[in-house]
């Protein structure tokens, strides 16, 4: 095997094998004592509120694009009333989850590896452990709950403004009667599909945050080492958004329906 | 028939009876090695701190001594060789016993490495109030006395960006001190400091060891520093004054030189000084 795919090999496993050493410290130190509750609570700030704007104008410009591009496809078929089953279907079972992750993604899990990756750089991780502190119980553990807890809110948000951003779209713009739009949301789905969205929302929630400390709190190379830390965080996160995703959807598809 | 062994508590005992004693080995490096892939940081570096002394590390970027206080500490660990702190042995250590022997050590770090997000009262009161779960009146008291002694009291609510690079690191000396810990480690305390500031860091060195009884290790290639740090003395009547101290006191504090990971030369600033060896001498000219 040539020199630079072993050594690009061992970096891989070596990564992985970190990742998933911080995923069960981080199990373990939020079943465990000490816990950081105002960390917490800062965190489910920052990242429930402070990602509520950019979550509502995806949510609603999503699904009022899906309205306005599915009611051209579907009056191809003299189906135009059937719009609201279509918003519905595809915002609570897949555009809500996976757009409200990415939004987070290019939000929260950037922001969380360059703070992290700036504190590692300026010795202030080492500070803390010096004072007693575990950085994974302090820093890795409050992020990765509130971004567990809070991804399904947000995804809850955005799913639920896109139904509606599809019905301002299909009432003022396509015509459909609003009691049309609404019957045809709501046969759209079947009862597993919020479930759906919600679980997928967990997980894809956790996977941005950890993967956001888990760079950030690998980073090296003074302040071009953060940069490094905030591109591969929002590359990796966003890759395994989609990748978690499918694998998820193909889970749940056969275990839930 | 063999004695029974001797019970947790009663080993917990002697060791302190042990380490409250004059002349007491508060840490002990015995033998250690350390090397990251091929590159040797240090090779069989062994050496005593005694309760209430000082070593002063010297040697040239990439020695080895900051690694020193990393191992002190915990956040490395020696590849061989043994290294004991306030009477534990820290190497075979996992993180949850170190937090254990970090409450008894105060570290300062290159450029002090304060938390950027809060103010000079919340850094300095972090390990009381986070960590030893103090109530908060009795934090904000011990903060106000350690800023007080370091003469930093009238800047306690501003945000570390507000403060001077020589303010910044003292703060990190109180921050590192809160919790009244019986060994503190510096890591370069002066680097990038004009000599007035560098002084009155210095200083403050010299107080803690002289009127509180800490002992410490100072890492430096600042010969200035390294050598008042040695050579002055802390004394307390009505107010605190610095003065040079007499060659018993001097003594106390001990150089070791380290050199390719090595160590080439420990011993009293006076001794350095007289050396003929051309490394030390090129260092030190």
């Amino acid at each position: 095997m040539p020199e630079f795919v072993n050594s690009w090999l061992k970096a891989a496993v070596l990564e992985l094998q970190e990742y998933v050493r911080l995923c069960s410290a981080v199990v373990r130190g939020a079943f465990t004592r000490p816990f950081y509750y105002r960390d917490l609570i800062e965190q489910f700030d920052q990242i429930g509120w402070g990602s509520l704007t950019v979550v509502i104008l995806t949510g609603v410009f999503t699904g009022a694009v899906l309205a306005l591009q599915g009611g051209m496809t579907l009056d191809q078929f003299g189906a135009r009333p059937f719009v609201g089953r279509l918003v519905s279907a595809s915002m609570v079972k897949e555009l809500g989850p996976v757009l409200t992750a990415l939004m987070l993604t290019s939000r929260v899990g950037s922001a969380i590896a360059a703070e992290l990756g700036s504190m590692v750089v300026a010795e202030q991780v080492n500070a803390l452990r010096a004072l007693g502190t575990d950085p994974v119980r302090k820093l890795v553990v409050p992020r990765v709950l509130a971004g567990t807890m809070m991804c399904p809110v947000l995804t809850v948000v955005s799913a639920g403004l896109g139904v509606i951003g599809g019905w301002v779209i299909a009432t003022f713009q396509l015509h459909v009667a609003s009691s049309v739009y609404w019957t045809s949301v709501l046969d759209g789905l079947y009862r597993q599909d919020p479930w759906m969205g919600l679980i997928k929302a967990v997980f894809l929630g956790f996977a941005i945050v950890s993967i956001g400390c888990h760079v950030g709190l690998r980073t090296h190379g003074g302040t071009q080492g953060v940069g490094r830390a905030v591109t591969n965080a929002v590359v990796a996160a966003s890759v395994a958004v989609l990748a978690v995703d499918f694998f998820l959807t193909r889970l749940l598809i056969t275990v839930m329906y | 028939m063999t004695p029974p062994a001797p019970r947790h508590d009663e080993l917990s005992q002697t060791r302190q009876e042990i380490l409250d004693a004059t002349g007491a080995p508060v840490v002990v490096f015995d033998k250690v090695s350390l090397a990251f892939d091929d590159k040797v940081v240090l090779r069989d570096v062994s050496f005593t701190l005694i309760k209430g002394h000082t070593k002063i590390f010297l040697g040239a970027s990439g020695a080895g001594k900051s690694t020193i206080l990393k191992l002190i500490l915990g956040l490395l660990k020696p590849d061989k060789g043994v290294i004991w702190v306030n009477g534990e042995r820290v190497d075979l250590m996992n993180e949850l016993e170190l937090m254990r022997v970090r409450a008894d050590l105060g570290m300062v770090f290159q450029e002090g490495a304060l938390f950027d997000s809060l103010t000079v009262r919340e850094n300095v009161g972090y390990k009381l109030w986070e960590e030893l779960r103090w109530p908060l009146d009795r934090v904000d008291r011990r903060v106000e006395e350690i800023l007080g002694f370091i003469g930093l009291a009238e800047h306690i609510d501003k945000m570390p960006s507000e403060l001077s690079g020589g303010q910044r690191r003292r703060v990190a000396i109180a921050r590192a001190m809160a919790a009244k810990p019986r060994v503190l480690l510096y890591d370069e305390p002066t680097t990038g400091l004009d000599p007035i500031t560098a002084t009155t860091v210095d200083e403050e060195i010299v107080k803690l060891r002289d009127l509180e009884g800490v002992s410490s290790i100072v890492v430096t290639h600042q010969l200035r520093d390294a050598f008042y740090i040695a050579t002055h003395n802390a004394l307390r009547n009505d107010d605190v004054r610095i003065v040079a101290a007499d060659e018993d006191k001097s003594d106390e504090a001990e150089f070791i030189m380290l050199k390719d990971g090595g160590i080439v030369f420990e011993g009293p600033a006076g001794e350095l000084k007289r050396s003929s060896d051309s490394y030390l001498r090129t260092f030190l000219s």
